[in-house]
C-alpha cells in the first residue's frame, strides 16, 4: 500500500511542502516533485556520489538518505549555487576554468562537495593536498581522471586561506 | 586580425550548462507519468526457457503488460555500432532476440514488465515463475572450445565466433637461423566495464505512427538502423534523439536496449515507456572489454633485433556476438605493426562465445589488450638480453615511412621517439633505471615504460562518412550540426573551434547544437574509433568553406569585386590578405540578404565527406611504482602518458582526455575485474562497491604530454586521442613491478591476488 508523508523543508532557500511516498529517497523527491534534476542517479545505492546534496550544511548521498528524514532540514542541490542572475560560484567558474567537466554527470555532486570544503576552508578550516582527496573520494568519475577536478578545488581553498 | 581559436584552451561550450546542472541527460527530460520497464533475468548462466508463468504477476495492482521471450518477433538482430555493410560478408553477428529463449548467461533477457511504477514493475518482476532446462555453464573460452560443450549459438562449432590467421615472410626459413634466442610468455588481460557515471536509460513513444527513442547512446542514426531491423519494420518509421549524455567509452556505442523499449512502447500502441537500468544490470546485461589472452613467441638475435614473431590470440566474446571478431582482429593489426620484425611474423586469433557478459566496443578497441601483450612481452625480452628496454623498442619498433599496405597509413613522422624522450626525462628514466637495479629491501621501487600504437577512424574496415549542416543566422552566427556526437569528450567544443577559424567568424558566434535527431540531423556514424575530429573535421571544413563562397559571391555584388578577392575575418568583409579591413560586417549583410525585397536568401550549407584514409596516433607512457613485497601491493607514484595526436585544438580539452584515458588505464593495470563464480557463471561483483573504480585517492598526479606532428591527411592536423591514453598504462605499470621486483607479472590487474604467488615463487617471501 502507498502511504504519504507531509515533507516540509528548505529548498536553495525556498521554504516547501509536499507530500511523498515514504518509501521514496529524496533524490526521487528532489528529481520527481520540484525537478532538480542536476542531483543524478548513478547507481542508487550510495556508492557514486553524483546524487550528493548539502543538508544542513553536509553531503549526503540523496539516494540513500530518505525523502522523510528531509522533514525540517535545509536541502542545497547544485541548482542553488549560481546568484539570481545566473552567476557562477567561485567553485563552479573554478571547475569551468580549469576543465573539471567532460560529461558532466558526476559534476553537481563534486561541486556540491567542493562548495561544501570551500565554505569550510573560508571558516578556517585548513586543507593538504591528500586530505582534500580524501574529502573528495566518494563521487566516482570515469572521465576526467579527477586531475582537473582536484585543480580546481585545490585553487578555491588556497584563495580562501590566502 | 582576429584571434584564432584552434589552438586555444576555450572553455568548454557545454561548461556552464554542466555546472549549473541544466545540462539534460535522459532521464531528465523523461516525463514523470512514463510507465516504467524493467526485464526479468535469467538466473541459470547457459539452458532453454521451458516455461514462463505471468498468471500471478499480471494480477498485482500497477502492472500493465508482462511480455516475454515467447512473445517476441522472431528476428535476430546485430547490435554493434558499425556503419552497415551493403556486404553481407562484412556484417556483424547477428544471433540475439529482443528477448532470448536460449539462455546464454547469467542475467540473460527473457521477459519484460511494463508497470506504472517502478515498484510495481519490481514486485511483478518477483512474481514471474520461470522454468528451465539448464546445460552446464562455461565461462573461460578454452573450456568453451572443447568438444561436447553445448553450443551457445547454432552454426558455429565448439563455439567459435571466428578465427583467422595472418602470415607475414617465411616463418619457417626466418626461425631457422643460427644463434637466435626464442622467448615465449603468455599474457592475460581480464574483463572490465566501461562504467560510464549515467547508467543505460532511453525511453519510448509513437509519434504520427513512427517510434521516437530518446536514449543515452554515442550512435543515434546506427541505433535508429538497428531499431528498424530488430522491429522488422522500415527506418525510417524509427526517430532516435540523443541529448547529452554521461559517457559512453564505447559501451553506448551499440545498441544496448532501445530496440526493446522501443517494441514494448509499440506493443502498448505507442504509450511512453522508460527502460532505464540499474548498476547491477549494466554490469552483467550491456557489454564489457574482452578478455584477450595472448602467447608471444619471439625469435631475437643477442644484440636485441627481432628476426621473427609469432603470436596466438584467444578473445572472450561472452554471450553474443556485438563487436565479436572485429576486436581481436585489431589486437592482431596492433601486433603486425608496433614492431617490425626483420623477416618474418605469425598470428592467428580466435573469438569463442562463453556463458559471461556480452563483450564489445571499449576504449582502444583491442588495443589495451595487444599492447598488454606485446609490451610485457618486451621487456621480458630485454632483460632476457640484458639490454635496456627503451633501447629494445628503439631497435625494434615501427620506423618512420612505414606504410601499412592496407590502411594506406603512414608513419610520416619520428613520433616514438620524440614521445619517448620527452617521457624519458620526465620520469627520470636513465637515473631510475640505474638508481633501483639492485634493491633488497621489503619496499622497492621500479620504472616500466610502453609503446602504444593505435589509428584514426576505421576506413578501410568499414565506410567513414560525416556530414555537416551550418545555418547562418541574421547576426552574422552560425549554427552547426553534425551525427558526430558529444559524449564527454569535448567534441563540440572543437568543432566549434574548427567552425570559427574555417569560416572566419569568432568562437563565440557559432552554436553547436549538441543534440542529434535522427529526422533533423545529417547522416554521421557517431563517437567510435577515435574518429570525429579527423572525419567530421573533414565534414566541417568542406562545409565551411561552402558557406563562405555563398556569403562572398553575394558580399562581392555589394563590395563591387570578384569573390575571390574577399575574405572573412573576425565576423567581417574583408578584402583578401588584409585582414583589417573591415568591409562591412557579416551580420549586416546577413540581415539584409534575408529581408531583402528583390531577393531574399536563406545561407546555409550542407556537405557530406567520406573519408578514404587512416592516421596513425602514437605515444609512450611511463610509470614508476613502489612495490611493498611482503604485502604484494602496488603503489604507482608517477605515471606519465605523451602523445602524437597531430595538432592540438584545444589543448586544455586534449590533456583532459588524457587524464581520463590514464585513471582508465591505471585501474586496468591495478584494480579492475570483473569475477565470475564458476559453476553457476554468475557475475560476482557487479557493483561500484565490489568492482573497483579508482577514487581521487587511488591516482597521484597524472601528468599528459604532447608531441606536435600535424597529420597531412587531416583536415585540421589532427589524429585519434580519444582512445590512445588509455593503452599504455597498464604494461608500463607492469614493466614497471618488473623492473622494481625481477619478477614479471602476465596477467593484469597486478593485485595482492596475482602478485603474491609470483613473489613466493620467486623467494621475494618466505
Amino acid at each position: 500500500m502507498r502511504q504519504f508523508a507531509t515533507i516540509r523543508c528548505t529548498i536553495n532557500g525556498k521554504v516547501t511542502e509536499t507530500a511523498v511516498d515514504v518509501r521514496a529517497s529524496l533524490a526521487d523527491m528532489l528529481r520527481g516533485e520540484y525537478r532538480l534534476t542536476g542531483v543524478k542517479k548513478g547507481c542508487e545505492v550510495g556508492e557514486c556520489g553524483a546524487c550528493n546534496v548539502i543538508i544542513d550544511g553536509e553531503c549526503y548521498n540523496s539516494c540513500i538518505y530518505l525523502a522523510i528524514w528531509a522533514d525540517g532540514k535545509n536541502i542545497r542541490t547544485v541548482e542553488g549555487l549560481e546568484g539570481p542572475n545566473g552567476e557562477l560560484s567561485e567553485i563552479q567558474r573554478l571547475f569551468v576554468e580549469e576543465g573539471a567537466v567532460q560529461c558532466g554527470f558526476c559534476t553537481p555532486g563534486f561541486v556540491l562537495t567542493a562548495t561544501a570544503i570551500l565554505e569550510s576552508a573560508k571558516s578556517g578550516q585548513k586543507y593538504t593536498r591528500d586530505e582534500l582527496r580524501r574529502e573528495l573520494s566518494g563521487h566516482l568519475c570515469r572521465c576526467t581522471g579527477y586531475e582537473n577536478i582536484l585543480k580546481a578545488v585545490e585553487k578555491a581553498v588556497s584563495r580562501a586561506s590566502a | 586580425m582576429a584571434r584564432k581559436a584552434i589552438g586555444r584552451s576555450v572553455p568548454r561550450v557545454d561548461a556552464y550548462d554542466k555546472v549549473t546542472g541544466r545540462a539534460k541527460y535522459t532521464d531528465d527530460l523523461a516525463d514523470r507519468n512514463a510507465l516504467i520497464a524493467k526485464i526479468l533475468h535469467s538466473t541459470i548462466a547457459n539452458g532453454l526457457v521451458t516455461k514462463i508463468d505471468t498468471g500471478r504477476a499480471e494480477k498485482l495492482p500497477g502492472v500493465v503488460k508482462i511480455l516475454t521471450c515467447f512473445d517476441v518477433p522472431d528476428i535476430e538482430f546485430p547490435t554493434a555500432g558499425h556503419p552497415w555493410s551493403t556486404d553481407p560478408a562484412h556484417r556483424d553477428p547477428t544471433d540475439r532476440k529482443l528477448l532470448n529463449r536460449r539462455v546464454r548467461l547469467y542475467g540473460d533477457d527473457i521477459a519484460a514488465v511494463v508497470a506504472e511504477d517502478e515498484v510495481a514493475a519490481s514486485r511483478a518482476l518477483r512474481a514471474i515463475e520461470v522454468q528451465y532446462e539448464e546445460y552446464p555453464a562455461a565461462t573461460d573460452p578454452e573450456e568453451a572450445m572443447r568438444d561436447g560443450v553445448p553450443l551457445l549459438h547454432e552454426g558455429f562449432p565448439n563455439n567459435i565466433l571466428e578465427r583467422h590467421s595472418v602470415l607475414d615472410g617465411d616463418f619457417d626459413e626466418a626461425t631457422k637461423e643460427e644463434g637466435l634466442i626464442r622467448v615465449e610468455g603468455t599474457y592475460q588481460t581480464p574483463t572490465v566495464q566501461h562504467c560510464h557515471i549515467e547508467l543505460p536509460t532511453s525511453y519510448a513513444y509513437m509519434e504520427g505512427g513512427r517510434v521516437v527513442v530518446v536514449s543515452s547512446t554515442q550512435i543515434p542514426h546506427i541505433v535508429r538502423r538497428i531499431v528498424g531491423q530488430a522491429l522488422g519494420i522500415p527506418w525510417g518509421m524509427v526517430r532516435i534523439i540523443k541529448p547529452y549524455i554521461g559517457g559512453g567509452f564505447g559501451n553506448k556505442q551499440d545498441a544496448l536496449y532501445e530496440p526493446l523499449n522501443a517494441w514494448l512502447s509499440v506493443q502498448l500502441g505507442g504509450r511512453l515507456v522508460k527502460l532505464e537500468l540499474s548498476r547491477e544490470e549494466a554490469f552483467y546485461g550491456t557489454r564489457v572489454r574482452h578478455a584477450v589472452k595472448v602467447h608471444i613467441t619471439s625469435y631475437v638475435r643477442p644484440d636485441g633485433r627481432i628476426v621473427a614473431r609469432d603470436a596466438k590470440f584467444v578473445s572472450n566474446q561472452g554471450a553474443y556476438g556485438s563487436h565479436g571478431h572485429s576486436i581481436v582482429s585489431k589486437c592482431v593489426t596492433a601486433f603486425r605493426q608496433l614492431y617490425n620484425d626483420e623477416r618474418a611474423k605469425r598470428a592467428e586469433a580466435v573469438t569463442v562465445y562463453t556463458n559471461t557478459a556480452t563483450s564489445g566496443a571499449m576504449r582502444g578497441y583491442g588495443t589495451p589488450q595487444s599492447v598488454f601483450g606485446m609490451e610485457c612481452h618486451a621487456d621480458d625480452i630485454a632483460a632476457r638480453l640484458g639490454i635496456d628496454p627503451m633501447e629494445f623498442r628503439r631497435m625494434n619498433m615501427m620506423p618512420v615511412g612505414y606504410t601499412d599496405p592496407f590502411s594506406k597509413n603512414v608513419n610520416w613522422s619520428d613520433s616514438f621517439n620524440q614521445c619517448i624522450e620527452k617521457g624519458r626525462e620526465y620520469i627520470g628514466w636513465d637515473r631510475k633505471r640505474e638508481l633501483y637495479r639492485n634493491q633488497s629491501g621489503p619496499v622497492r621501487r621500479g620504472v616500466g615504460m610502453s609503446l602504444l600504437w593505435y589509428n584514426t577512424a576505421v576506413w578501410p574496415i568499414s565506410m567513414e562518412v560525416s556530414s555537416c549542416r551550418m545555418v547562418l543566422n541574421q547576426d552574422g552566427s552560425v549554427q552547426i550540426q553534425l551525427g558526430e556526437t558529444e559524449i564527454g569528450q569535448g567534441a563540440d567544443t572543437v568543432f566549434a573551434q574548427m567552425t570559427a577559424d574555417t569560416l572566419g567568424v569568432p568562437f563565440e558566434s557559432v552554436h553547436v547544437v549538441s543534440t542529434q535527431d535522427t529526422d533533423i540531423t545529417p547522416f554521421g556514424t557517431g563517437a567510435y574509433g577515435s574518429r570525429q575530429t579527423y572525419v567530421g573535421g573533414m565534414a566541417i571544413k568542406r562545409t565551411a568553406e561552402s558557406l563562405k563562397g555563398k556569403i562572398l559571391r553575394f558580399a562581392s555584388e555589394r563590395a563591387d569585386t570578384g569573390p575571390d578577392a574577399l575574405d572573412i575575418d573576425d565576423g567581417f568583409i574583408v578584402r583578401k590578405g588584409e585582414p583589417g579591413s573591415a568591409l562591412f560586417a557579416l551580420s549586416e549583410l546577413a540581415t539584409d540578404v534575408l529581408y531583402s525585397m528583390e531577393h531574399s536568401m536563406h545561407f546555409t550549407a550542407e556537405e557530406t565527406v567520406q573519408a578514404k584514409s587512416n592516421a596513425y596516433s602514437f605515444g609512450a607512457g611511463f610509470a614508476e611504482v613502489e612495490v611493498d613485497i611482503p604485502l604484494a601491493k602496488v603503489r604507482l607514484v608517477d605515471i606519465v602518458n605523451v602523445h602524437d595526436c597531430g595538432r592540438l585544438i584545444n589543448p586544455q580539452l586534449a590533456a583532459a582526455q588524457v587524464h581520463g584515458g590514464m585513471s582508465m588505464g591505471i585501474g586496468y593495470g591495478l584494480y579492475e575485474k570483473m569475477l565470475y563464480d564458476p559453476g553457476t557463471g554468475k557475475l560476482l561483483n557487479d557493483n561500484l562497491l565490489d568492482y573497483k573504480l579508482s577514487t581521487i585517492m587511488d591516482h597521484p598526479h597524472l601528468e599528459a604530454l604532447f608531441v606536435e606532428n600535424p597529420e597531412p591527411t587531416s583536415a585540421f592536423g589532427t589524429k585519434a586521442l580519444g582512445e590512445p591514453p588509455t593503452v599504455p598504462c597498464a604494461p608500463a605499470i607492469r614493466n614497471a613491478v618488473f623492473h622494481a621486483t625481477g619478477v614479471a607479472a602476465n596477467e593484469n590487474p597486478l593485485t595482492p591476488h596475482v602478485l603474491f604467488p609470483l613473489f613466493k615463487a620467486a623467494g621475494l617471501i618466505g
